[in-house]
């Protein structure tokens, strides 16, 4: 029985398979999504570094944006009025990581877009895909027809074995690079796929009809290469890939350089570019980059074995009453097999090797900050 | 010697006026896998139900809480080095601290394997 303010968790297409296969079903962003299998996180984890993991993505929003013009420049350049990313540039079969800022210079969401040739196709967070729709539609109808794709599901297939794993129903996946994207069969079904993922290791998104999404999935999991992974070790690999998870890490409080993501701005949106300005909250971003933020998101490997977890308050010494910033994640890196984080600081505390101090039961624990990622990624430029 | 567990999912093997201290596998497998353990310092005079320990898993932090009163009189360092016991072993080398146990009548509410059985059913 559901209290009537609750209201029931949506499923995705794949949600018989991971209880057939003995997922622990958990809420998470309005669904009931698996946070691990019987293996459990850390060997999930391992597998996905060792091998090839099998994620379930299928609650992220998918859309399309389809110019009216029929040009697909005018897609992106429409685009660019909500987002601080060159995306005229992102060629076709090619994605770009990017963000949706307020007027304030925070972010709203961060997403991916991908050019493929007559309009793009743009996966955003779970939670923020209704907001994200309707800021869309509010701003960009002019321009193009958005078109929220609730019949894809959405999986991605990240290790070292994925690109052989998918090679055996989808022949040219090998010959992509990192983050190409295109549509693409594989086991004979219409499939967008990118080799792209959210885990530091080389592996491929694939986005598939609702309705084959079963199929697909049973298919890669004969593979013993493949196993199927939960939200938790999702959580732990990118966490010692050093990538954001919206809503911890960076939020509408955060800019974009704040949140140490000045690489994925382009230098034609930045003061003196081409296309300079234009996006939500321009005039705070670019000002981020011209004269500092005054903190930054920053890795931080504690010293000791405790894991230091979301929320812990830094501090710039063992003793000082005033706190100086915060962890936004924490918790044990299987890979590093200790513990690692990641938080906010002032600039002035933020270069590698500072010592900082975190607050855990009472007790001052030292960390160090430490340049991201934690562990090398191995994408396939 | 006598096994008493808790509703809090730990169990106490009680050997003459001393309790071991552990958690059950019933606990671990909620858990799931464990990472770091913190255990309290030999000679800390504990009240029941005062936090004595921590256990993080993967997933989270958990406090151990003192079943009984009584002072810490061992810590398991084995376990603070290899916390990974508590899932291989919750009932044996993965015990926490052992006490001197101060007053046997806090025994009195514990349950026995069988009722314990049926709290976790």
């Amino acid at each position: 029985m559901l209290a009537r303010d609750e209201s029931p968790l949506l499923r995705t297409p794949l949600h018989a398979l991971h209880v057939a296969r003995g997922g622990k079903m958990v809420p998470f962003a309005g669904y009931e999504m698996p946070v691990q299998y019987a293996a459990g996180v850390l060997r999930e984890h391992q597998h996905t570094r060792n091998a090839a993991g099998l994620f379930d993505v299928s609650h992220m929003g998918q859309i399309a944006l389809r110019p009216k013009s029929g040009k697909v420049e005018d897609a992106a350049l429409a685009l660019e009025r909500l987002v601080p990313q060159d995306i005229v540039a992102v060629a076709p079969g090619r994605q770009r990581y990017a963000q949706f800022t307020n007027p304030e210079g925070g972010i709203l969401d961060d997403l991916m877009v991908a050019n493929f040739g007559d309009h793009l196709f743009l996966v955003v967070n779970a939670a923020c895909k209704t907001e994200d729709e309707a800021h869309l539609r509010a701003h960009l109808s002019e321009a193009c027809v958005i078109d929220s794709l609730a019949d894809r599901a959405l999986i991605a297939l990240q290790g070292p074995k994925a690109e052989s794993a998918l090679a055996k129903f989808c022949a040219d996946a090998p010959s992509m690079r990192f983050m190409d994207a295109r549509p693409r069969k594989v086991a004979g079904f219409d499939c967008f796929v990118s080799r792209s993922g959210y885990t530091g290791e080389d592996g491929f998104e694939i986005s598939v009809p609702a309705e084959h999404a079963e199929a697909l999935v049973t298919a890669l999991l004969e593979n013993a290469d493949v196993l199927p992974i939960g939200l938790g070790a999702r959580d732990s690999l990118r966490l010692e890939a050093g990538l954001c998870l919206y809503g911890h890490d960076i939020d509408t409080a955060t800019s974009p350089v704040e949140g140490a993501l000045e690489w994925s701005v382009q230098k034609s949106r930045r003061s003196g570019g081409a296309r300079a300005g234009g996006f939500p909250g321009a005039q705070a971003i670019l000002a981020h980059f011209e004269k500092g933020a005054a903190r930054r998101r920053v890795g931080l490997r504690p010293e000791g074995r405790a894991p230091v977890r979301e929320g812990a308050v830094l501090f710039a010494d063992a003793t000082s009453a005033e706190p100086v910033g915060k962890v936004t994640s924490g918790g044990f890196g299987p890979s590093l097999n200790a513990p690692v984080a990641m938080g906010y600081l002032p600039s002035s505390l933020s270069a590698s090797g500072t010592q900082v101090f975190a607050e855990v039961r009472g007790q001052r624990l030292p960390l160090q900050i430490t340049p991201m990622p934690f562990v090398p990624n191995t994408y396939k430029r | 010697m006598t096994i008493l567990y808790t509703t809090d999912h730990e169990w106490l093997r009680i050997e003459g006026d001393v309790a071991t201290i552990g958690v059950t596998d019933y606990a671990q497998s909620q858990l799931g896998d464990v990472v770091f353990v913190e255990l309290p310092k030999v000679g800390r005079s504990l009240k029941k139900a005062e936090a004595a320990a921590v256990v993080e898993s993967v997933k989270a932090a958990s406090d151990v809480y003192a079943p009984i009163s009584g002072d810490v009189l061992e810590v398991n360092e084995e376990l603070a080095a290899e916390p990974a016991l508590v899932n291989s072993d919750a009932a044996g080398k993965a015990w926490f601290f052992k006490l001197k146990i101060a007053d046997k009548s806090e025994l009195d509410g514990l349950m026995d394997e069988a009722a314990y059985a049926k709290h976790t059913a």
